[in-house]
């Protein structure tokens, strides 16, 4: 499914093909859509590829936006 | 993570949001392009909950196996039921999408033949290579999220010259159904949130014309229920500030280009075409097919077949119009009595993103 929850590489070999870890589980995927994807690199998964790399600072900025809201609405 | 599903943040995002929709003129009534989309909704009660912030949701074309038409579904059940020798090789929602000579599921393969659920086209692939003496026909429905892993098995296929596999497309683009539903007048939108992972595969731009030419606002959004509300805000504030554009709210996730790598392997393998959406008609330019250098891998070619555009439901099922957003999946007489999970009459009561399956599970939301 695609409910967007990421996995972390866990390994890979020059073929894009590699094993993420997923909630806890070691997944087969396919990394070739990643360009230099590394172990320990977050990735989001779709049917057996990885399609987008999680870019960690964009996660931090949007998280800090919605702790502001929450805050600043306290009441 | 935690903080995306965290009570306080969506609180915080709803009274926000209902402000922000008093302010633009309740109820606003926007449409989330995915069947994704549709099922998170549903799921953490944003549905309701919106609904007395005053936002209206909208599902809409966003369901592959749902917009594929019945004549697709019946090309795959006359190869697996009049050939010998053949494996189709399809995603377990497609076989139980009913049709009027019954579904993949409930098909008689003919002698040596028959279908193989997979989770992937890198699985159906691996079936060729380990059935060198039968037909793989992969029977692959999706969007641009799918599309590049159903090239790369192509291509694949074509470098390791696996006669044996051959794909029967119903690949969909997600751009041109917007336009065809805006040019169309029928359904009252104000806004959409874009898919975050069709997003991810071909970036922003390509949803530019909505706001430009048709001067709608929209936003980017990712799958947690704070993801949807964020996106949901950014979309009224455009109208709001009269100033529609395309949002991305899921930078973490969804880059302005998209995924060059994916898209260039797209454009090598397919092509655009025009094709037919279950409910939505001949949509010009809104599939994909394979290349002509591919044509041995193209079911359609290999096998002879004909595609004809037919009458898509079964009696009673109003799944086109569920799928361009006119009625919801309730409005239908047969949702919940003779359309149920198991015994669904349209694809949109099979597929886990579909409005009808997604409304009846979810039926307090
Ligand atoms: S409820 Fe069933 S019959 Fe009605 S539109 Fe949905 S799938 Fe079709």
């Amino acid at each position: 499914m695609c409910l967007g929850i990421p996995a972390k590489i866990i390994s890979l070999d020059e073929n894009g093909q590699g094993e993420v870890d997923y909630l806890g589980t070691r997944v087969r995927t396919n990394l070739s859509f990643i360009e230099n994807a590394r172990p320990g690199d977050w990735v989001i998964l779709h049917a057996g590829f990885a399609i987008s790399r999680l870019n960690e600072d964009e996660a931090q900025e949007t998280l800090a936006l919605l702790r502001e809201l929450a805050e600043s609405q306290d009441s | 993570m935690k903080e995306f599903r965290d009570r306080k943040v969506i609180a915080g995002l709803l009274r926000t949001i209902g402000r922000q929709a008093s302010q633009a003129g309740p109820p606003v009534r926007l449409m989330e392009v995915c069947g994704t989309h549709t099922m998170a909704i549903h799921r953490y009660g944003l549905h309701a909950l919106l609904h007395e912030a005053g936002v209206e949701m909208t599902s809409g074309p966003g369901c592959p196996v749902c917009i594929t038409p019945d004549a697709h579904h019946r090309a795959a059940i006359g190869l697996v039921t009049r050939r010998e020798n053949l494996i189709l090789a399809t995603f377990g929602d497609i076989t139980r999408v009913p049709t009027r000579d019954g579904s993949l599921q409930t098909a008689i393969p003919a002698p040596r033949s028959r279908v193989r659920v997979v989770y992937s086209a890198q699985d159906a692939l691996e079936t060729a290579r380990e059935n060198p003496d039968r037909d793989v026909v992969f029977f692959g429905a999706g969007f641009e999220t799918t599309i590049p892993s159903i090239a790369l098995a192509v291509k694949q296929a074509a470098e390791e010259a696996v006669e044996n596999f051959s794909l029967l497309s119903a690949l969909w683009l997600i751009p041109p159904p917007l336009r065809a539903l805006l040019e169309s007048e029928e359904v009252r939108i104000q806004g959409f949130l874009y898919p975050g992972h069709v997003s991810a595969v071909i970036g922003c731009r390509p949803y530019e014309f909505v706001a430009e030419e048709f001067g709608l606002p929209g936003a980017v959004a990712g799958f947690e229920p704070a993801d949807i509300l964020l996106a949901a805000s950014a979309v009224l504030n455009q109208m709001i500030r009269r100033s529609p554009a395309v949002e991305n709210t899921y930078k973490r996730v969804v880059r302005t280009d998209g995924n060059p790598r994916a898209l260039i392997l797209m454009d090598e393998v397919l092509e655009t075409t025009d094709a037919v959406w279950r409910g939505l008609g001949l949509i010009p330019r809104s599939g994909l097919k394979l290349r002509s250098r591919f044509s041995a891998f193209d079911a359609l070619k290999k096998y002879g077949l004909n595609i004809a555009p037919a009458a898509d439901e079964l009696p009673g099922c109003r799944c086109g119009e569920v799928l361009r957003g006119v009625i919801k999946p309730t409005d239908c007489g047969l949702f919940g009595g003779a359309c149920r999970p198991e015994s669904p009459r349209g694809p949109c009561m099979v597929s886990p993103e579909g409005a009808c399956l997604v409304y009846y599970r979810f039926a307090k939301s």
